[in-house]
């Protein structure tokens, strides 16, 4: 889990958060808005793209789970509720979900196959660091998983980017049973305090 | 295990559940605010961490996505019913999933117990197309698990069957697939309780899940997962007082947030 070394701030304009108001952009498309959905695509695509690689791994892969989840952005966008969190937050739950059950259905689908073990392959080397931009609000998550301790971390990390189970997790890093679904919990607690998410 | 389920928190947030925890997790949230709350909260910020790996996607994606878009007709909002439906809409929209589950046959309306309104639109002009769903294995061999035995087949539900049975006003769908798996529908509107139960239900394909839904209007609202094995007593999360119908479908692992089109059983309330 090398890779989450801090980045120096790049150009702020790239992938600094959006301007457009998210969830007015929502609201339209809700209402059938393409217009508005494309506006929202623009904005938020980087994100979700990227999150998709980053699980996925595949890049074509990734794409088609992007795909699917804009394609659900779009039919369910009126049920969007502003109460329960930002537009974004709310883009990258359905992205990310799609790109968890792609891996794990893909893995499934193998386990039968080869009844193998596939667990301790190292974690890849991200090849898409790369090509991400950096942005000031990536700097600051950055910092703020320093404050994590390096089990949450790395716990945290293997599950949201990994796309593994508590479970595997667990069995990842060595930890007792029932204990990564901890510190994974007190990993996002310590980064929401830390980054003053809801406050 | 209700000490414990607090915990499941963060990972849930992460989807770092299995379907089972996952399921288990979100009966729990649906009465428990204070968990909805703090998974709100994780889910905005394990958001956060996709600042972290922008990519820039191809332009032929834009193309696809706005080419998408542009055959799908949107949904129509959650129209909270009177009362509580907010939590059951709320839920829809952000967690897409619940319970686990069954298999079967084609779509079948049950016969309501009195005088039947006019078909709703969601799912009805649908039926004819549900036949395509008709080949997952019904019957096999099926874990006889008991998920759910902690809360709902046995300790704190039990007599969620047996309340609403006894309820003046209970209606009973009954309905028998054709490899003889059966599937009970008992609804209570003054209790707000709908519960279903299942005997001989075969397993759901492979890396599905049967999930349930409440109808309201045209608008389908997951009434939650069902458990894997034949026989099970699911309560319905939701208004099954308001709803107009309840349908079972087959869902990707984990379930989704909107039914799909080809219900294997369908029933309209009365």
């Amino acid at each position: 889990m090398e890779h989450l070394r801090p980045v120096a701030a790049g150009d702020p304009t790239e992938g600094s958060p959006v301007a457009p108001d998210l969830v007015d952009l929502l609201r339209s498309a809700g209402r059938g808005d393409q217009q508005a959905f494309a506006q929202l695509y623009d904005a938020t695509s980087s994100r979700v793209v990227g999150l998709a690689v980053r699980v996925v791994r595949d890049p074509a892969q990734a794409e088609e789970v992007a795909q699917e989840a804009f394609l659900e952005i779009w039919r369910t966008a009126s049920r969007y509720d502003p109460d329960r969190g930002s537009p974004l937050s709310w883009l990258l739950t359905i992205t990310h979900r799609k790109a968890v059950d792609r891996v794990r259905s893909a893995e499934a689908a193998t386990r039968r196959d080869q009844n193998y073990h596939h667990q301790n392959q190292p974690v890849a080397h991200d090849a898409t660091a790369e090509a991400a931009h950096a942005s000031l609000e990536a700097h600051r998550v950055r910092t703020a998983l320093g404050s994590l301790t390096p089990v949450q971390r790395e716990a945290l990390e293997l599950a949201y980017f990994g796309g593994y189970t508590h479970t595997e997790v667990a069995t990842m890093l060595e930890l007792p049973v029932g204990t990564a679904k901890t510190r994974i919990r007190d990993g996002l607690i310590r980064l929401r305090d830390t980054m003053g998410v809801g406050s | 295990m209700s000490d414990d389920i607090h915990a499941l928190s963060g990972a849930y947030a992460v989807d770092a559940l299995d379907d089972l925890e996952r399921a288990q997790f979100e009966r729990h949230l649906a009465g428990c605010d204070s968990c909805r709350e703090e998974v709100d909260g994780l889910r905005e910020t394990s958001a956060l961490l996709a600042e972290t790996t922008m990519t820039t996607p191809s332009a032929e994606l834009r193309d696809r996505v706005l080419a998408g878009i542009a055959t799908v007709r949107p949904l129509p909002p959650v129209v909270p019913a009177p009362a509580t439906d907010a939590t059951a809409s709320d839920r829809a929209a952000t967690d897409p999933t619940d319970q686990g589950a069954t298999d079967h046959d084609g779509p079948v309306t049950i016969a309501g117990a009195s005088g039947r309104r006019a078909p709703r639109r969601r799912w009805t002009p649908l039926l004819a197309a549900a036949a395509a769903v008709v080949a997952i294995g019904v019957g096999g061999t099926v874990v006889a698990q008991q998920p759910w035995s902690d809360d709902s087949s046995q300790a704190p539900r039990p007599s969620a069957v047996e309340r609403i049975k006894a309820a003046a006003d209970v209606q009973t769908f009954r309905h028998r697939f054709p490899d003889g798996a059966e599937a009970v529908l008992y609804r209570s509107a003054s209790l707000n309780e709908a519960v279903v139960v299942t005997h001989d239900m075969g397993p759901a394909p492979d890396g599905k899940v049967y999930q349930a839904w409440l109808q309201h209007d045209d608008t389908m609202v997951s009434a939650g997962l069902m458990p894997e094995g034949p026989d099970n007593v699911v309560p319905l999360q939701g208004d099954p007082a308001t709803a107009d119908g309840f349908g079972i479908t087959v869902e990707p692992a984990g379930g989704s947030v909107v039914p799909d089109e080809k219900p294997v059983l369908l029933v309209e309330f009365t």
